[in-house]
Parts: structure tokens; C-alpha cells; sequence
């Protein structure tokens, strides 16, 4: 097991480093920073000043090695915007948009994964096809309407809740976090409901299909010749089953919520790495866009290395060493 | 006194293409303790008339009429809840792979005590204690860890095993087995013959064995019911129906049963296939694939009584 996380480890690194070098290149095709951060009026010599304080003077290769010399180091580089370390820059940001994405995927699958087992227990009931209707709505309304519409019926027209910012925060471990106060809940609400619209369609659609396909197998047959009621076997049997295609998509929503819950955190005014990545690209800040998206990188294969070892603790065929 | 009654059992399936008649007329009962071989080639509906006795027909199929009673109760139509109770506590049913029915994520033990929490609250340590005990019964050795093995941690023997002792846990006054034993090899088959008949005699166990296998049912059971296009077409105890069959399809599966065959002889077979349910022919159904047919087969089939056996046929083989 341990040589096999090890394994899984080295694979990261690797990913990480062709990660690295796709972005470089890439962030360096779309423009030159110089132009947006120096004002147009500026002396040709500031300018060469500007262009040598920020090493962009030296060729690609030679940018991307001594990038790759201070990445060994821990130093992820200096923000061209903010004129601090880019990683402390976007561990600042990262609390607020982890207790978002960690929200809107648990509120998805919490609520999605009951009411897709019904409607795979239950397909042509009235309540099904209305929770299907749910599901169709969650995957083509856009996230941004559906925001904006939340923002006004519950925060402009019924004022109940906050229509944006984090609100107050609490601190634990020097971080803080909106999710430990009710005031900051409340804060919360409305972006999580936001983003976990679509997680909720999909792990409707998910756990139906599994559920529906499980019910008619000889394993249910079984159980319910044993006497077992519906509810006993849907909750211990199906639930067991469908938990392997759960657990994958619910760490790949995680990962690309926490990566891309741009549009959600725009609107609701939420300070997070989305809102980040969307600013430094409109500034050109090269460094905190390669280090974002190498993060974004390493996020990914950690989420599907822990998804990957939790295959073993949901089935045990995976378990490696167990006696055929 | 009858512990089994099944009278005109109709299981007719209501498909697009029309309505599949799989049980279509089924009568037979059965007392406490017997043992029953249900005979007959695939899509002769014994196993539907199986799974219409604990009420687990699949739609669109369902119980189009006819009455099934256990020990004085009505189970067509009894409301679901009540047929669920029934279930597992007082019939039980083995299948035919427990590969496939054995829940692959679940410990046995686990799986063991869910089948005796669905008829009333037993703690786990005592699921666990009556577990260990049954599956010493069928023969598994170091029952007590075994309980936290998944199902493939066994072979498919043993996996069978477990199958029967959950299948006995709650001490049914009957279990349908469905072909429990195809799936295993030959040599396991036997051992699991001979200890079924002995645990169904020791507990006092009613068997339905349901098989397409003369040979195994022979074996094994008491009387023999021999099925062919949703109807019994043969009834009567074992040796007699074996040596000398009224039917010319019991004769037909006798003589191509390999134990039967010259060596070096071909294999006798019965020409052509079982007929599509949606399409039977007008009269005996077997009369397209019999050596015996005449125009007289073209009217359904009386029936032919003989002492404590019967037949369905226009021309019975013994007189």
C-alpha cells in the first residue's frame, strides 16, 4: 500500500511539472504584462527597469528554470500586482472558496444522492419525475442567472438573507472560517446553494441510474427473498453499491468547484481564489496565474489519489492482499 | 395434511409483443417435509412458478389467477407486507449463482444478520452467535471468523453454503431452491445434494427443487413434477415417473440424460426448441417436437390419470 501511494506521489510530481511548463508557455503567449502594469507615459527607462525587476529580460527557458529553482525552494514567486509571495497570496484566498466548494458538493450529494435513489426505486411516481424535472433544470439553467435570481427573491425581496460579502468570520487554527457562526452561515447560504444546483442535478442522475440497475440484479432478488423490506435493502444494499461512481464524482466536483467557482464567488462578491484567478488574469500577473494553476494541478491528483484509496474501504474486491 | 396447495396458478407475463403465459394452469401441492423436483427445460416457467410462490414475479409479469396456499393462508393477493414477513421466515429461497446474489461489499455476517433483523429484533451479537452456529450446520469450517469474510473470499461452493444457511437461518417450513447447484462443479454438486436432503430432513424442511436436470432431481427428490410451456405435463413419484414416463417429453429428457446414452453412441436430444410462450401452437405444445404426434394433438391434451401420477397427453406411453 505504501509503495503504491508513493508511486501515486511521484505520478503527481510529474503532472505537476508538465502542469508547470504547459502554463508558462501559455500565460506568456497571451500578452505582455509590461503594457498593463506600467503606464503608457512612462520613460523608456523605467520601463527597461520595470522589465529587468520582473527577470521578463531573459529568455523563456531561462524564466522557467529559475521559476522551477525558486518552486524547489518552496517560492511560488512574487505577485506582479500585489508585490507579495504569490503562495501566501492564495492561501488567503483558499479558506473561503474550500468552505464554499466543501458546502456546495456536501449540500449536492446530501440532498442529490436520497432523492436519486427514490427516483431509481420509484421511476414513474409523480415525486420522481418531479425530481428529475429538478435534475433537467439544474444541468441547463446557467449558474449565473440562477445566483442572480437567489439574490433577489431572498435577499432583495424577502431580505432574509445576505446578498453577498463572507460576513463576519471565526477564527480557528489563525484561519477564518464563515461556516462556525450563524451570522456567517447566513452569509454562506445563498453562494452554496448556488454552486450545488448542478452537483445536485448530477448525483440525482447518478444514483437513479445506479439505483435502477441495482434493483433489478439478483443480489435485491436475494435480499428481498430473505424478507428484508425495501427501505432496509435500498439503505444497506443500493446504497453500498452505487458508492464507487458517488465518491468519484463527488472528489471531481470538489476539485473543480474549489478550481472554477468563478462565477459564483463574482457574483456573490465572494472573496476566493476564483475571483483571483479572474483578477490576475485581467492584470496579467503571470506568477500568481502559473502558481494557481500548477496548485489547481496538484489539487486534482490529491483528490483523486484520496478517491482512488477510498475505492479500497468501499469495495472490498479492490482491497490489495485480500485472499481470492 | 398439506402444507402447499397450488391450484390453476396463472403467471402470465404482459409484454408489448403480447401476453407471455409462463405458469398457465399450475396445480400441485406438497406436504410438510416432502421434497419436490420441478423439471423442465429453460423458459418452461419453472422458476417463475418459484418466484410466484414468495410473490417476487418481476413486472410486467404478475399473478393473472389461480390460488396459492401456505399452511391455510392465501398468497395471491395478500397484501405486501404481510407476503414480506412470510418471506425468508417461513419460505425461503436459495438461487441459482450466489456469486450474483451474495452482496460483493457486505461481510457475510453482516449480510447473515440483516436476513434475521427483518423478522424481529435480534442484537447483533446474537445474529452473530446464530449465524456461526447454521453455518457450522451446512459444513463451513471456523464459522465464527469466517462471518467477517466478503463473498469472494469463498469458493463457489462454499459461497453456495452460506446461500443455504441464510436461506435456513430463520428455520423455514419450505425453501424453493432454483438450480442451486448448475452453477457449482460436479463434485461440489453432489456433496450439496446430500447434504440439503439431510438438513431438510433433520429440520423437517419442505424442498421445492427446481432443476433441468433429471438426473439431479432424481437424486434427491420424492415426487417429480415435469414442466413444459407453462404447464405440468407429468406428475408422480420419483422411481415410478423414472421408469416408466407416461409422457413422450419426460421420455425425451430420460433418453438424453448422458448416463443413459451406449458409449460411443450419439447423445439422443428431443428435435427442435421449446416454443416461444407468445406463440403456442393450438393443442398439446409439445406436439411440433413429438414422434407421437397425430391430428388427434391438435386439441388440448386430456388429462391422463394413473394411480398417484398423471399426464397431459393424447397418447400416454404406458397403458
Amino acid at each position: 500500500m505504501l509503495g503504491y501511494v508513493i508511486q501515486r506521489l511521484l505520478q503527481a510530481a510529474l503532472v505537476m511539472l508538465a502542469m508547470s511548463a504547459l502554463v508558462f508557455a501559455g500565460v506568456h503567449a497571451i500578452g505582455n504584462p509590461i503594457d498593463v502594469l506600467i503606464s503608457p507615459d512612462a520613460t523608456q527607462d523605467i520601463r527597461e527597469q520595470a522589465i529587468r525587476r520582473l527577470g521578463l529580460d531573459l529568455p523563456l527557458w531561462q524564466q522557467y528554470l529559475a521559476f522551477l529553482g525558486r518552486l524547489l525552494r518552496g517560492d511560488f514567486g512574487t505577485s506582479f500586482v500585489y508585490g507579495m509571495p504569490v503562495l501566501q497570496l492564495i492561501l488567503s484566498r483558499l479558506p473561503a472558496t474550500l468552505e464554499l466548494a466543501l458546502a456546495a458538493v456536501l449540500i449536492g450529494t446530501l440532498a442529490g444522492v436520497p432523492l436519486g435513489v427514490y427516483a431509481g426505486y420509484r421511476p414513474d411516481s409523480v415525486a420522481s419525475r418531479a425530481i428529475m424535472a429538478v435534475s433537467v433544470l439544474g444541468f441547463s439553467v446557467p449558474t449565473f442567472w440562477v445566483g442572480l435570481i437567489l439574490i433577489l427573491t431572498f435577499a432583495v425581496n424577502l431580505g432574509w438573507l445576505p446578498a453577498g460579502d463572507r460576513g463576519p468570520l471565526l477564527e480557528v487554527f489563525g484561519i477564518g472560517w464563515s461556516f462556525l457562526s450563524l451570522e456567517g452561515l447566513s452569509f454562506l447560504v445563498l453562494p452554496a446553494l448556488n454552486l450545488s444546483l448542478f452537483k445536485l442535478a448530477m448525483m440525482i442522475r447518478l444514483s437513479r441510474a445506479g439505483t435502477r440497475e441495482i434493483m433489478l440484479t439478483d443480489t435485491v432478488k436475494f435480499a428481498r427473498a430473505a424478507g428484508l423490506t425495501d427501505a432496509t435493502i435500498l439503505r444497506r444494499h443500493v446504497l453500498r453499491l452505487i458508492s464507487i461512481p458517488i465518491v468519484t464524482v463527488f472528489g471531481l466536483e470538489l476539485g473543480s468547484t474549489l478550481a472554477f467557482a468563478v462565477v459564483t464567488e463574482t457574483i456573490f462578491n465572494w472573496p476566493g481564489v476564483g475571483k483571483l484567478i479572474i483578477d490576475s488574469i485581467t492584470s496579467l500577473d503571470r506568477p500568481v496565474m502559473v502558481a494557481y494553476l500548477v496548485l489547481v494541478a496538484f489539487l486534482f491528483v490529491t483528490i483523486n489519489l484520496v478517491v482512488d484509496l477510498s475505492y479500497a474501504l468501499l469495495d472490498p474486491r479492490l482491497r490489495r492482499g485480500a485472499a481470492a | 395434511m398439506t402444507l402447499l396447495d397450488v391450484t390453476d396458478l396463472r403467471t402470465h407475463f404482459f409484454t408489448r409483443a403480447g401476453v407471455a403465459r409462463a405458469v398457465d394452469g399450475v396445480s400441485f401441492s406438497l406436504a410438510p417435509g416432502e421434497i419436490l423436483g420441478l423439471v423442465g427445460e429453460s423458459g418452461s416457467g419453472k422458476s417463475v412458478t418459484g418466484f410466484s410462490l414468495i410473490g417476487l414475479v418481476d413486472p410486467p409479469g404478475r399473478i393473472a389467477g389461480g390460488s396459492i396456499r401456505f399452511d391455510g393462508q392465501e398468497l395471491v393477493g395478500m397484501a405486501p407486507d404481510r407476503l414480506r414477513a412470510l418471506r425468508g421466515r417461513r419460505i425461503a429461497m436459495v438461487f441459482q449463482d450466489p456469486q450474483a446474489t451474495l452482496n460483493p461489499v457486505l461481510t457475510i455476517g453482516t449480510q447473515m444478520a440483516l436476513a434475521l433483523q427483518a423478522h424481529g429484533r435480534v442484537t447483533d451479537r446474537a445474529a452473530a452467535d446464530r449465524a456461526t452456529a447454521m453455518l457450522t450446520r451446512v459444513g463451513i469450517p471456523e464459522a465464527a471468523t469466517r462471518l467477517n469474510n466478503y463473498p469472494h473470499e469463498f469458493s463457489g461452493g462454499m459461497r453456495q453454503r452460506v446461500a443455504i444457511a441464510m436461506a435456513l437461518l430463520n428455520g423455514p417450513d419450505l425453501i424453493v431452491a432454483d438450480e442451486p447447484t448448475t452453477a457449482l462443479d460436479v463434485s461440489i454438486q453432489a456433496q450439496i445434494l446430500a447434504e440439503m436432503k439431510a438438513l431438510a430432513r433433520d429440520s423437517g424442511t419442505a424442498l421445492i427443487w427446481i432443476s433441468h436436470d433429471l438426473a439431479t432431481v432424481s437424486s434427491l427428490a420424492d415426487r417429480v413434477l415435469v414442466m413444459y410451456a407453462g404447464r405440468i405435463v407429468e406428475s408422480g413419484p420419483v422411481g415410478a415417473v423414472l421408469r416408466a414416463p407416461l409422457h413422450p417429453y419426460t421420455r425425451g429428457l430420460l433418453d438424453s440424460l448422458p448416463a443413459m446414452a451406449q458409449p460411443g453412441q450419439r447423445l439422443a436430444q428431443i428435435p427442435g426448441s421449446a416454443p416461444s410462450l407468445l406463440a403456442l401452437p393450438q393443442g398439446c405444445p409439445f406436439a411440433p417436437r413429438c414422434a407421437h404426434a397425430d391430428a388427434a394433438c391438435t386439441a388440448p391434451p386430456p388429462r391422463v390419470e394413473r394411480a398417484d401420477r398423471h399426464a397431459l397427453c393424447h397418447h400416454p406411453l404406458a397403458p
